[in-house]
């Protein structure tokens, strides 16, 4: 059994720009996908995530670097020479074949039987509860149907590893929600490794096992989904996925377990804990997110406890949204709202005077950039 | 990838196109080329050619004829420059008048509404379809001395006492821009038509709310939006009516001669196929330029040929 | 909004064209049923039924009664044989045409080689040279090569050279075939890779892509271009008329020659044949193009 799925060693692509210079999509990318896992690629447009799930597929080849899958390295391989398969953004259905037709086209490529593919042809439509649409043509089918055939058509030939190429890009919000949880659990049922691209990183958040963030051609951290979350390892993960506050300063006390940035613009010296190693004197910024500052009334009496006004207030509902002002440094936090109450009293406004703590074991210690 | 894999294969992309070379290459680029050979050659007895290098047949086209009148050895015959001039001053007036023609009606069906447009369009289509040569032949009918448009002329005159002699229309250069006009109308109505049919209807209500009347909207909005098409249809007619010769020919009758006529008669009649291939060149190198220097100012009109 | 649209300078130039399209055509199928043979004036419809009948030039009776010159087209062995002879040219022509101008397409879109520039130029030449350029060269290279070979290898009688179908057909082919790459490509250009790569990542190597998904998504355009060719051939004139020979006369040939020499009402009755396919033909095109349309 090999390593890994699928493996990127060192891989480089370039590309010409109109303008006669080149650019690299990808920029000397690693990554190590394991199998039976659901590994995303998540990044803004541009950042070379799809041009890496294009290389996986043989749609493009590297510059330089390899591409292995099931550690048997590509090179110059076609994609109908991969065990792969893809569901792309746009679907990709086959307009002039029925919807049958076009799950069992694959199956065709492979020299399966007719009976056979008659019989694996329904097994993929009923995995996707489509079972009775076979003899449709897919213009009848709507987005979220074309979507699952998409996906049963890639499924049936039951590849090694399966590429999605943002395919819930084009679905309406309650019908993505909906679509992510199922291919979570399709992907749980079938066991195979799902490499998934996206832009949205709640969705990756959801449905991976881990997470490989990647800006301007190159990985920045691959890990778990909270592991991306709690420990971000640079400033841009850190703002990348979800909220967070940003305090710059330089480091005053670096020991193992204990580490003090002092914040000129807080004037005050602020606890944390921190994953990289850290002399004293190195510049270094502090994230801490907003769900995970306490707001009270009154000081603590714990470290990290700063007087702050509240500027302004958004009630969300499950949460109430501050901005707060301390010292000129804005910060924001958010509050659950723990009781329901209409008491306005229970709830934090602007204007107010109030106490924040930035509990040492959430307030991450990242190096400056 | 797939433009990776075909740029790094252009033997498939030779092999695809091989058979549309031997075509072009075959009867089109070697008879042009054969073309240029034989004018420059002279003509034998039976009508053959003899391959030499003379420049005989062009200085004969150009005017400067041996065979003169007078008894010298040579005098200036404008007569091919007048005819090739004619030729291209038919061409001018034919687009000219075309144009006029065509865009009201362009015009009108572009802006129907979709249902009807189909109908309109069809109507178009059905002359477009009709063979050339009968539509030639209806103009011979309509025209001739005892045609249906004297015949009607005669009929009115009648009813208004006003005495009517029949017009002398058929073999004039008036019967052949008729013709010519009527064989390429559709030919620009359809190209005009289908670039103003994609102007969008929020341009003419942004013109409007913007404080455009609708000249102005037509001359600063639809007008120049609108040129792709023309521009378009001049291509599709001017050169054809440069080198046509069956609309003279039947409705010119021998006293409009154009480019075409001589050219098909130096081939048939005359048996001189190297004069006959001079002609065509200098036909041929005319159009070109006219459609160099055109398309430089004007582009092509990107308005594929709407069939 | 339309600002122009019942402005009285545009409806009243619509009505106006549209009757100078169509006034010839309604004199020529009035004229086909023109009882005078020399059909130089319209002397009235034949009304009598019965066998043919002649008085002063004017056919009176006739057993097709007034359909006596379609019925006389008929019979016209020589039209019949030129029909023939114009859609066999067309049908052939067309056929290798439209598969010679695909191919085209598919190579100058998305392939790269050597004699690129040299292709697309010499596929833009037929459309912007006068008709009778072509026509006059492809005619000289024909007898000058064909005079040689005679010649040289002493054919006689059947074995001889000479223009005919088979000359007509070739220089059918070399007009249509840049209409076809034209109507071809601009299918090709706007053709949405994506479906290729499908095929492709479900295990199609390209021969089998090509056959199964490119050509199926571009046949409409195939079609199209199908289309063109068979209406440029059927309707061919002047390279059709330095390309022919004995026994291939095409209908435009003949109506050509037919008006230089004598015209009778049969030429109408043919015309007004030739609308009335024409007619059906575009109607049963608008007809197909509405029912694409709406699926």
């Amino acid at each position: 059994m090999s390593d890994f799925a699928v493996e990127l060693r060192d891989v480089v692509k370039t590309f010409q720009t109109p303008e006669g210079g080149s650019v690299n999509a990808v920029d000397h990318l690693n990554m190590k996908i394991n199998h039976g896992e659901f590994f995303s690629m998540l990044g803004s447009s541009g950042c070379g995530k799809t041009t890496s799930l294009r290389m996986i597929a043989g749609f493009e080849w590297p510059t330089t670097g390899e591409v292995y899958i099931e550690d048997q390295p590509q090179g110059h391989r076609p994609p109908f020479q991969r065990p792969v398969n893809t569901v792309f953004q746009n679907y990709a259905l086959f307009q002039h074949m029925t919807v049958a037709q076009n799950i069992a086209f694959g199956l065709e490529m492979d020299k399966v039987p007719a009976a056979e593919i008659k019989r694996r042809v329904g097994e993929a439509l009923d995995m996707v509860k489509l079972g009775n649409m076979g003899k449709r043509a897919p213009r009848q089918l709507s987005g979220g149907q074309q979507q699952r055939i998409a996906l049963a058509r890639a499924l049936v030939k039951r590849p090694k590893v399966l590429l999605l190429d943002e395919p819930l890009g084009a679905l309406d919000l309650k019908l993505r929600k909906e679509m992510q949880l199922e291919l979570k659990n399709l992907q749980r049922e079938v066991g195979i490794t799902f490499v998934f691209v996206t832009h949205d990183q709640e969705e990756a958040l959801t449905m991976s096992d881990r997470i490989a963030v990647m800006s301007h051609g190159k990985v920045l951290q691959i890990g778990a989904p909270v592991e991306i979350y709690e420990r971000p390892n640079c400033k841009f993960v850190a703002d990348f996925i979800g909220d967070t506050n940003f305090l710059e300063g330089e480091i005053t006390v670096a020991e193992k377990d204990h580490l003090i940035v002092f914040v000129p613009k807080l004037a005050g010296e602020v606890h944390g804990m921190g994953e990289s190693e850290f002399k004293v004197g190195d510049k270094a910024i502090i994230s801490i997110r907003p769900e995970k500052i306490r707001l009270s009334e009154q000081h603590t009496f714990n470290q990290n406890c700063f007087q702050v006004k509240i500027t302004s207030s958004a009630y969300i509902g499950s949460d109430t949204r501050l901005e707060v002002d301390a010292n000129g440094v804005r910060l924001k936090v958010w509050e659950q709202n723990h009781i329901s109450t209409l008491d306005p009293r229970a709830y934090h406004h602007g204007e107010q005077q109030a106490w924040v703590t930035l509990f040492p074991e959430n307030a991450l210690v990242l190096p400056a950039e | 990838m797939l433009r990776k894999l075909r740029e790094s294969k252009p033997l498939q992309g030779t092999l695809l196109i091989a058979p549309t070379l031997i075509f072009m290459v075959g009867l089109l680029i070697i008879p042009l080329m054969l073309t240029a050979v034989v004018s420059f050659g002279k003509r034998n007895s039976d009508g053959g050619v003899i391959y030499t290098l003379t420049l005989d047949n062009y200085t004969r086209l150009a005017g400067f004829s041996t065979n003169c009148d007078s008894g010298a050895a040579s005098c200036f015959d404008p007569l091919y420059v007048n005819i090739l001039g004619r030729s291209l001053t038919l061409a001018l007036q034919t687009t000219i008048f075309v144009i006029l023609m065509a865009y009201p009606l362009a015009y009108f069906i572009a802006r129907s509404s979709p249902k009807r447009r189909n109908t309109f369009l069809f109507m178009v289509l059905v002359p477009l379809w009709t063979n050339f040569v009968i539509r030639v032949y209806a103009w011979m009918m309509i025209l001739r001395t005892q045609g249906v448009l004297n015949g009607l002329l005669g009929a009115i005159a009648g009813v208004l006492h006003i005495p009517f002699a029949p017009l002398d229309m058929l073999y004039t250069p008036g019967a052949v821009l008729v013709g010519m006009i009527y064989e390429f109308l559709p030919f620009m109505i359809l190209p005009i038509f289908t670039s103003l049919e994609k102007i969008d209807n929020s341009l003419f209500e942004a013109a409007a709310d913007l404080g455009a009347n609708p000249i102005r909207t037509f001359f600063k909005v639809t007008l120049p939006l609108s040129m792709p098409g023309v521009i378009a249809g001049t291509i599709l007619v001017f050169i054809p009516v440069m080198g046509t010769f069956i609309v003279s020919d039947i409705l010119g009758g021998r006293q409009v001669i154009l480019v075409g006529n001589l050219i098909q008669r130096q081939f048939l009649d005359a048996r001189d196929p190297t004069f006959g291939s001079a002609a065509s060149l200098i036909l041929m190198v005319m159009t070109l330029i006219v459609t160099y220097f055109y398309t430089r100012k004007f582009g092509f009109g990107e308005e594929i040929i709407a069939v | 909004m339309n600002p122009h649209r019942r402005a009285p300078l545009v409806l009243v130039m619509t009505v106006l064209v549209y009757f100078f399209l169509y006034a010839p055509i309604f004199v020529l199928i009035t004229y086909s049923f023109n009882s005078s043979k020399t059909n130089i004036m319209f002397e009235g419809i034949i009304t009598q039924i019965g066998p043919t009948k002649l008085v002063d030039g004017n056919v009176v009776q006739s057993p097709c009664g007034p359909f006596h010159w379609f019925c006389e087209l008929a019979k016209n062995a020589e039209v019949i044989n030129a029909a023939k002879n114009t859609l066999t040219i067309a049908f052939i022509s067309t056929i290798c045409a439209t598969i010679i101008g695909t191919l085209a397409a598919l190579a100058l879109q998305r392939y790269n080689f050597w004699l690129k520039p040299f292709s697309e130029i010499s596929l833009y030449i037929p459309i912007v040279i006068p008709e009778i350029v072509m026509g006059i060269g492809i005619l000289t290279l024909f007898s000058q090569v064909f005079g040689f070979l005679n010649s040289s290898l002493g054919l006689t009688g059947n074995t001889r050279l000479a223009l005919g179908l088979g000359t007509v057909i070739l220089s059918h082919i070399t007009f249509s075939v840049p209409f076809v790459a034209l109507v071809v490509r601009a299918r090709l250009s706007g053709f949405d890779q994506s479906f290729e790569e499908a095929a492709m990542d479900l295990g199609a190597n390209e021969l089998v892509t090509f056959w199964r998904v490119t050509l199926p998504m571009l046949l409409p355009g195939v079609l199209s271009g199908a289309l063109m060719a068979f209406t440029l051939s059927l309707d061919d004139f002047v390279i059709t008329f330095f390309t022919n020979g004995p026994g291939s006369t095409t209908l435009p040939i003949y109506v050509y020659g037919l008006l230089r020499r004598i015209i009778t009402p049969q030429v109408n009755a043919l015309s007004t044949v030739w609308i009335l396919v024409v007619f059906t033909a575009v109607l049963l095109l608008q007809w197909l193009q509405n029912r694409e349309s709406k699926a």
